[in-house]
């Protein structure tokens, strides 16, 4: 068996400004980030598939206390991407003292952010940015 | 599969302690044991939980030392379990399982933590670390964070306003605290008001310092054994007649982050197999590491129908002397939350109850108690059904 598309493959992707998951053969649900056995129906049988990057706040949060090594206040959001699958990312382009409730049911659009690592997990990484649209 | 029954429990009081973890865990484990009539050489078996050892005191591997601590036999086994928060009760339910199952007659099981040797800023990074480590946790995601991510979406799905909702969970932190007030062991010897809530300092939005439960210091420790010899070793067995577990994946799949999907099938689990349901509960010690938490667990638990659990607390419902007491121990926010121990905690208070001998908090008659314990990003939940 070999995994579907590695952290490491989907760090590339992300590094071409792409977002890259995978659609399941079986019930035609997409997966992302992409896994080994679809969640939905047990397929394991797997497409590639690009992602638009389009979404809805689903809900959110601003952390103003953060773990060692980052600094607050930074917004997180959960966002239902239009192909189906919910994601985890910071949103960015506003000011976190200006967010609220009003943020659910926003339209975003998904753009891959640096983040650097630290002594727990070592290395530089992109992660899910999102910009209200 | 045999009966299994609970001999002696102890646990030392939370807070922050100048004594390392193996200490802490020793004076529990040997208290256990004595309560229990039996002797170290009795135990065939260690279930230890410890979450977070390596970061605290470098410490790995630490079931073995506690294990020659208490003066185990060198045949009896020693195992450290990790299931985040809920490390105890799933160390609990292990041992249980074995006791069950005929391997075992006599085990020790429970945890210790020493998370404010680590400061915030480290602890809030390694309890992140329950998170997804590679999708989630790099975006920043902290525990109370993860429970804000909730609240906001019970507002926002029930058509509450936040600022009610807000409230309404300080009033889950006004009564935890009030019920701690009648715990000697509790990490938190003070009464609050919503006022109190409402002004302390924003940790995560919506969540202020006042809905989240401290990092504690903490030890605590149970002894099962075969229910048919129990009585030759203590007056009051308390029993096991219920228990689940169930295990859910990162955020991103859990997707409604307001119905806990392994509460759900923990709890129906550990009903079912009691023969009971919650309408039968006299005594529930839930896992409120924040206000919301409380919330989210009474209405999977089946105490309330969903989006209907909000008010409980305010209402006085979930009170002691109200119609389900929950967290009559103060809970995870005012007991305290030593993270490897909680979950051992939360089955001593409810045998205590059990037993009438919960002193000032004694809910009277109490004959059935629920053990609800919560771990990482609801990735797992046990639930533990106990009668006396």
């Amino acid at each position: 068996m070999e995994y579907p598309i590695p952290f490491s493959r989907y760090q590339e992707h992300m590094r071409e400004g792409r977002f890259v998951g995978v659609r399941c053969g079986a019930c035609g649900s997409v997966l992302f980030p992409p896994r080994a056995v679809c969640p939905e129906c047990g397929g394991r049988a797997f497409s590639e598939t690009e992602l638009k990057g389009e979404g809805i706040i689903r809900t959110f949060t601003v952390i103003r206390v953060p773990p060692e090594g980052r600094k607050a206040p930074y917004t997180i959001v959960m966002v239902e991407l239009s192909e189906g699958p919910y994601v985890l990312g910071n949103l960015l382009g506003l000011n976190p003292e200006e967010v609220g409730m009003e943020l659910i049911g926003k339209r975003v659009l998904m753009k891959p952010q640096p983040v650097a690592g630290d002594l727990l997990l070592r290395g530089e990484f992109l992660v899910p940015g999102f910009y209200l649209v | 599969m045999r009966e299994v029954a609970v001999l002696g429990v102890a646990m030392n009081r939370f807070g922050v302690s100048q004594k390392t973890n193996l200490e802490m865990f020793t004076e529990v484990g040997l208290e256990a044991i004595e309560r229990s009539g039996l002797e170290p050489k009795d135990i065939q078996a260690l279930f230890l939980g410890c979450c977070l050892g390596a970061f605290e005191e470098g410490q790995a591997h630490i079931a073995p030392f506690a294990h020659s601590e208490l003066g185990l036999p060198t045949g009896s086994p020693a195992v450290l379990m990790e299931c985040a928060c809920a490390t105890a009760t799933v160390s609990i339910r292990n041992a249980a399982l074995l006791v069950a199952g005929g391997v075992y007659d006599f085990v020790l099981a429970g945890g210790t933590e020493r998370a404010t040797l680590m400061g915030t800023p480290l602890a809030t990074r390694t309890f992140a670390m329950a998170s997804h480590s590679y999708y989630e946790s790099t975006v920043g995601i902290t525990f109370p964070g993860v429970f804000a991510l909730a609240a906001h979406m019970y507002a926002a799905k029930y058509g509450i306003g936040l600022p009610e909702l807000k409230r309404h969970m300080a009033e889950v932190a006004v009564k935890n605290h009030k019920h701690a007030l009648l715990n000697p062991k509790a990490h938190f010897q003070k009464e609050i008001d919503v006022e109190t809530v409402l002004n302390s300092m924003m940790v995560a939005d919506p969540l202020q310092l006042y809905d989240c439960c401290p990092f504690s210091d903490g030890a605590a420790a149970v002894v099962l054994a075969r229910a048919d010899r129990a009585k030759e070793f203590v007056k009051k067995p308390i029993y096991i007649i219920g228990m689940g577990q169930a295990a859910c994946g990162a955020l991103s799949l859990q997707r409604d982050l307001t119905v806990v999907k392994a509460r759900v099938e923990a709890a129906r689990q550990a009903y079912s197999q009691a023969g009971i349901g919650p309408e039968d509960l006299d005594v529930v010690e839930l896992h409120d590491c924040f206000t919301i938490a409380e919330i989210l667990a009474i209405e999977a638990l089946g105490l309330y129908e969903f989006g209907k659990g909000y008010e409980a607390a305010t209402k006085g419902e979930t009170a002691l002397g109200g119609k389900v007491p929950v967290n009559p121990s103060g809970g995870l926010k005012a007991k305290g939350h030593p993270i490897g121990a909680t979950g051992a905690a939360q089955v001593v208070e409810i045998v205590e109850q059990l037993r009438e001998e919960a002193g000032e908090r004694q809910i009277p008659g109490a004959k059935i108690g629920l053990v609800d314990t919560l771990g990482g990003d609801f990735g797992t939940v046990c639930n533990i059904i106990l009668r006396r």
